[in-house]
C-alpha cells in the first residue's frame, strides 16, 4: 500500500501549528504527549487535522450526523413520559491506540474472561475458591445475582459469560486499567460498527495512508461463538437474538446485530417451551425449533416460572429448556453474579488462583466498603472518593465526591452505613482525554473504552472496541443515557516493510 | 418467518403503497381543481372522503370549505392518523422494527423519506411547492418497491409485504372510483360539460392514464374508465392485477388454503355490466363488496398466519 511520507515530522511545523491552542490541562491525552507532540500512533491523524480548516472540519462533522440521522442510528430514552428514538451522538476525530499496546490489552482481556468464567462455573460446583479460602461466602451469599436455579447447571465448554464487554480507562501515568466487567447484556458493539462505517465515509484518505485494524468481523465472530454452544448435531443451528422490544434502549442494536448475523429477531412472546422441555417460535408455518438464544433481555427477566413472576418479557419454561440442554443461552443465566464491583476487586486473585498467571491488566484502586477499615476510609475521604453501588450499570446511583454537594455527601454516608456490602469506592481517576470538535475547534474531553470479548469454543477480542467520550466539558459521564457521545477507535499498526 | 415479524412486513407494504396513492391523488386533484371553474360542488371534500376522514377533519374542528386547513389535514397533520405524515410515520415505525429482515438499504430509503417528509410536508401546503414535494414522496415509494423488489429474496417476507402492498392498492383503487362515481355519476348537469376531465384526472389519479389510452381506443367515458381500472388483467393498479398478485404471494407462503379461498371468492365478484352503461347503484354495491371482500381477506391473513389460535 503507497504510503504518504510523514516529512513533515522533520520540520515539525505543520504538525504542531494547530495543536498549539489544544490544552489538554495535565490530563493524558490520546493524541498528543504532554509537549503537544503527536503519540505515534495518531501522527497520520494529527496531520491531517492540521490541515483541515476550521469550516471543513465542521462540514465533516455535520455530514457524519446527518449519515448517522439517515443511517438511523439511534438509541431509545425514556424521558419526558416518551420514548424517543434520538440519534446516536458522534464525534468523528478518532481515537487512536498503538498496536503494540492494543496486542498487550488483548491478552489481558481475554485472561481476564477465562479467570471469570472459571469462576462462575466453579461458584455453581464445588466453590474450590472459597473452600480455599481465596474468596469469601457471604459475598455470593448476599448477591442477589446468585441465582440458587443455575446451580450445578452445565453451558457449553463451561463458559457462562460468552460476551463480555470490559470498560478501560487510562489514568495519568498512561496505564490503561479494568474500570467494570459488564458480564449480564453489555451493549455499544453496533455503534462500534456503525461509527467505523460513518468514518470511512468522512475519512477516506486516512484509511488508505496506513493500517488501521478492520472491526467488521465482529458480527461473524459473533455468530461463530453463538453456533459453538449449540446443543444440536445438526449443522446448521437455529440461532436467534432475544429483544426485550422495540421501547428497549437498545433495540437499534438488537435488530442491527440480528440483522448482520441473518438471524431471527425474537421477542419473549415469539417464544413458546413445550412439555417436551424444547424452545420453538411462532412462525408463519407454525412451530420451528430453537437452538440457540443471544439473549438480551436481564436475567431476571427470562422466565417468569423460575424468577421474577411479574416478567412481561420473558418466556415461561425457559429456564427448564436450558437445564436440561435442549437450548443454550447467552449469556448464561446467572453469570451477573461475577458482574458486581465487589466481585470485580477479586478478579487478580481469581487470575492467579485458577490460571497461575499474574494478570495482564490492572484494576482501579478499590476499597470494599465491606471491610470495616476500608469504609472508615472512605467515609472520611468522601469528598476525594467515587462510589458506586455493586449491581449498577449505565451510571446510576454513584457518587462523584468532589463534584457532588455536601448534602449528596451526607446522604451517601447513610447509604453505605446502612448497607456496606453494596458498596465500593475508587479514586477519582483523572480520566484520559482526546481532542473532541467543539464549534468549529478541537477541545479535549474525557473518554474511556469498552472492548468486547466473546468466548465458547474459542475467544474473540474487538480490535480497539467503543470508545465513549463525555461531552460536556470537564465531565466524566460517558453514559449514553446521559449526555455521553462516541468516537471511532482504531489500533493503527506502524508496520515495517513499508 | 415469526409471525409477529410478518405482521409488521405486511403493514409496511400497505402503509408505503397508501402513501404513495394518497400523494398521487393529492397531486392528481390539486391540478384538476385548477381547471375546474368555481361552484361545481367538486372540492377537497371529495379527496377527504375518499381517505375516510371528513369525520375525523370535523372531531379536529376543521371546517369544511378552508381547502388550506384540509389539505394541511390530508398532509402533515400529526394528530391525523390518516395523513400522508403519519402514514410514513407508520411505515417506517414497521420498517425499523423488522429492519433485521429487510434490506439495510431500503430501511435507509424509507427513514430518509419519513425525514424529508416531516421537513418538507407542511409546505407542501403552498400550491407552488406541492407538486415537486409530491412528486420526491412518489418517487421514493418507488425506489422502494424497487429496492425491496430488487434486493430482498422473494421468500416469505418479501411476499408479505407484496401481499400488503397490493391488497392496499386495490382497496385505494376502489376507494377512488366510489367517490368519483357518486360525484360524477350524479346526473348534475353542470358538470357534463367536464366529464373528460374528471374521467381523466381519475385515471391520472392511479397514473393509468396513459396505459387507458393504450389500451381503450375510445373516448374516455366513465363506464369505460372504471371497467379499465377494476377488470383489466394486465395494468398494474387495477384490482384484477392487485388481486391477481395477491393470490400469487399467497399461494407461496405456507398453510395457504383459507386465504386462497377468501381471493377466489374477490374474483368471482362480477361488475354488473348493462350495454355500455353503469347504474351507479349497482356499482356503489358492487364497490361496497370488495371492500367488505378485501376486509374479510385482511381477516384470513390474522387467523392463518399473524395471530393463529392454534400456536400454544
Amino acid at each position: 500500500m503507497p504510503k504518504q511520507s510523514v516529512s513533515d515530522k522533520s520540520t515539525g511545523a505543520a504538525v504542531t501549528l494547530d495543536w498549539a491552542h489544544y490544552d489538554p490541562a495535565g490530563f493524558y491525552d490520546e493524541l498528543v504527549d504532554a509537549a503537544g507532540r503527536p503519540r505515534t500512533a495518531a501522527e497520520e491523524v494529527a496531520r491531517y487535522l492540521a490541515s483541515l480548516s476550521p469550516k471543513r472540519l465542521r462540514a465533516r462533522q455535520t455530514a457524519s450526523e446527518r449519515a448517522i440521522l439517515e443511517m438511523g442510528v439511534t438509541f431509545t430514552v425514556y424521558t419526558e413520559g416518551q420514548n424517543i428514538d434520538r440519534a446516536w451522538p458522534f464525534d468523528i476525530i478518532p481515537r487512536t491506540l498503538d498496536g503494540h499496546e492494543w496486542d498487550k490489552t488483548e491478552a489481558g482481556l481475554k485472561q481476564r474472561l477465562r479467570a471469570l468464567n472459571m469462576f462462575i462455573h466453579d461458584i455453581y460446583h464445588q466453590r474450590r475458591i472459597i473452600e480455599d479460602g481465596v474468596f469469601p461466602a457471604y459475598i455470593v451469599d448476599s448477591s442477589t445475582n446468585f441465582l440458587k436455579p443455575c446451580i450445578g447447571a452445565n453451558p457449553a465448554h463451561d463458559v457462562w459469560a460468552n460476551i463480555c464487554g470490559s470498560d478501560l480507562v487510562r489514568d495519568s501515568d498512561g496505564t490503561l486499567y479494568v474500570l467494570e466487567d459488564n458480564l449480564r447484556v453489555p451493549s455499544g458493539v453496533s455503534y462500534m460498527l456503525e461509527n467505523r462505517s460513518v468514518l470511512k465515509h468522512v475519512f477516506p484518505e486516512l484509511f488508505s495512508n496506513q493500517n488501521i485494524r478492520p472491526v467488521d468481523d465482529y458480527p461473524s465472530a459473533l455468530f461463530d461463538m453463538l453456533r459453538s454452544l449449540s446443543p444440536a448435531t445438526d449443522d446448521e443451528p437455529e440461532v436467534v437474538v432475544l429483544t426485550p422490544g422495540i421501547y428497549n434502549s437498545a433495540y437499534f442494536e438488537h435488530a442491527y446485530l440480528a440483522q448482520r448475523m441473518g438471524c431471527e429477531l425474537v421477542e419473549g412472546g415469539d417464544l413458546v417451551v413445550n412439555s417436551d422441555n424444547k424452545v420453538y417460535m411462532r412462525t408463519i408455518g407454525g412451530l420451528v425449533r430453537v437452538d440457540v438464544i443471544y439473549s438480551r433481555v436481564n436475567a431476571d427477566y427470562l422466565d417468569p416460572e423460575a424468577f421474577r413472576a411479574d416478567s412481561q418479557l420473558g418466556v415461561p419454561g425457559l429456564l427448564r429448556a436450558w437445564r436440561a440442554g435442549n437450548v443454550a443461552l447467552a449469556n448464561a443465566p446467572g453469570t451477573g453474579v461475577a458482574d458486581d464491583k465487589v466481585v470485580y476487586t477479586y478478579v487478580p486473585d481469581m487470575i492467579r488462583y485458577y490460571l497461575g498467571e499474574e494478570p495482564l491488566l490492572a484494576n482501579v484502586p478499590t476499597w470494599r466498603c465491606s471491610d470495616a477499615d476500608s469504609l472508615e476510609y472512605v467515609l472520611d475521604h468522601l469528598a476525594e472518593l467515587v462510589v458506586k453501588p455493586a449491581n449498577e450499570s449505565g451510571g446510576y446511583g454513584m457518587l462523584v465526591g468532589p463534584h457532588a454537594s455536601a448534602a449528596e455527601h451526607e446522604k451517601f454516608r447513610t447509604l453505605l452505613r446502612a448497607d456496606p456490602r453494596n458498596y465500593i469506592a475508587q479514586p477519582t481517576l483523572k480520566l484520559s482525554t482526546a481532542p473532541t470538535v467543539v464549534n468549529d475547534a478541537l477541545e479535549p474531553r474525557h473518554v474511556d473504552l469498552r472492548p468486547f470479548i466473546l468466548q465458547g469454543e474459542d475467544m474473540y477480542v474487538t480490535p480497539g472496541g467503543l470508545t465513549r467520550v463525555a461531552l460536556r466539558k470537564g465531565s466524566l459521564v460517558v453514559n449514553s443515557s446521559q449526555g455521553g457521545g462516541s468516537k471511532d477507535t482504531w489500533v493503527i499498526d506502524r508496520s515495517s516493510g513499508e | 418467518m415469526l409471525s409477529r415479524v410478518g405482521n409488521r412486513l405486511y403493514w409496511m407494504g400497505r402503509y408505503v403503497e397508501r402513501a404513495e396513492s394518497s400523494a398521487r391523488l393529492i397531486r392528481v386533484y390539486s391540478e384538476l381543481f385548477l381547471d375546474l371553474p368555481h361552484g361545481t360542488g367538486i372540492g377537497w371534500r371529495a379527496v377527504l372522503n375518499i381517505n375516510g376522514g371528513e369525520q375525523a377533519f370535523a372531531d379536529a374542528g376543521g371546517k369544511a370549505d378552508d381547502a388550506r386547513s384540509i389539505v394541511h389535514f390530508l398532509l402533515a397533520d400529526e394528530v391525523n392518523a390518516a395523513s400522508l405524515l403519519s402514514t410514513l410515520a407508520l411505515a417506517r415505525e414497521n420498517a425499523r422494527t423488522t429492519r433485521d429482515v429487510i434490506p439495510a438499504e431500503a430501511w435507509r430509503v424509507l427513514n430518509e423519506l419519513h425525514l424529508m417528509a416531516r421537513d418538507k410536508l407542511p409546505q407542501a401546503v403552498q400550491e407552488r411547492k406541492r407538486r415537486r414535494i409530491l412528486e420526491d414522496v412518489i418517487q421514493r415509494c418507488q425506489l422502494l418497491a424497487g429496492l425491496i423488489d430488487g434486493t430482498m429474496t422473494h421468500g416469505d417476507g418479501y411476499q408479505l409485504a407484496r401481499m400488503g402492498w397490493h391488497l392496499e392498492r386495490a382497496d385505494m383503487t376502489t376507494r377512488i372510483i366510489d367517490v368519483a362515481a357518486a360525484l360524477l355519476m350524479s346526473g348534475r348537469d353542470e358538470l357534463k360539460r367536464f366529464d373528460n376531465t374528471l374521467w381523466m384526472a381519475v385515471l391520472r389519479s392511479l397514473s393509468a392514464y396513459q396505459m387507458y389510452r393504450q389500451q381503450v381506443r375510445r373516448r374516455v367515458t366513465g363506464p369505460d374508465a372504471i371497467r379499465f381500472l377494476l377488470t383489466d388483467q394486465l395494468f398494474p393498479r387495477s384490482v384484477a392485477y392487485c388481486i391477481d398478485q395477491v393470490e400469487n404471494a399467497i399461494a407461496s407462503l405456507p398453510r395457504s388454503a383459507t386465504p386462497a379461498r377468501s381471493c377466489s371468492a374477490i374474483r368471482a365478484l362480477q361488475l354488473p355490466a348493462a350495454d355500455g352503461s353503469l347504474d351507479p347503484a349497482a356499482l356503489h354495491d358492487h364497490i361496497d363488496k370488495l371492500q367488505l371482500a378485501f376486509a374479510d381477506l385482511n381477516n384470513d391473513f390474522y387467523t392463518t398466519w399473524f395471530a393463529p389460535a392454534d400456536a400454544a
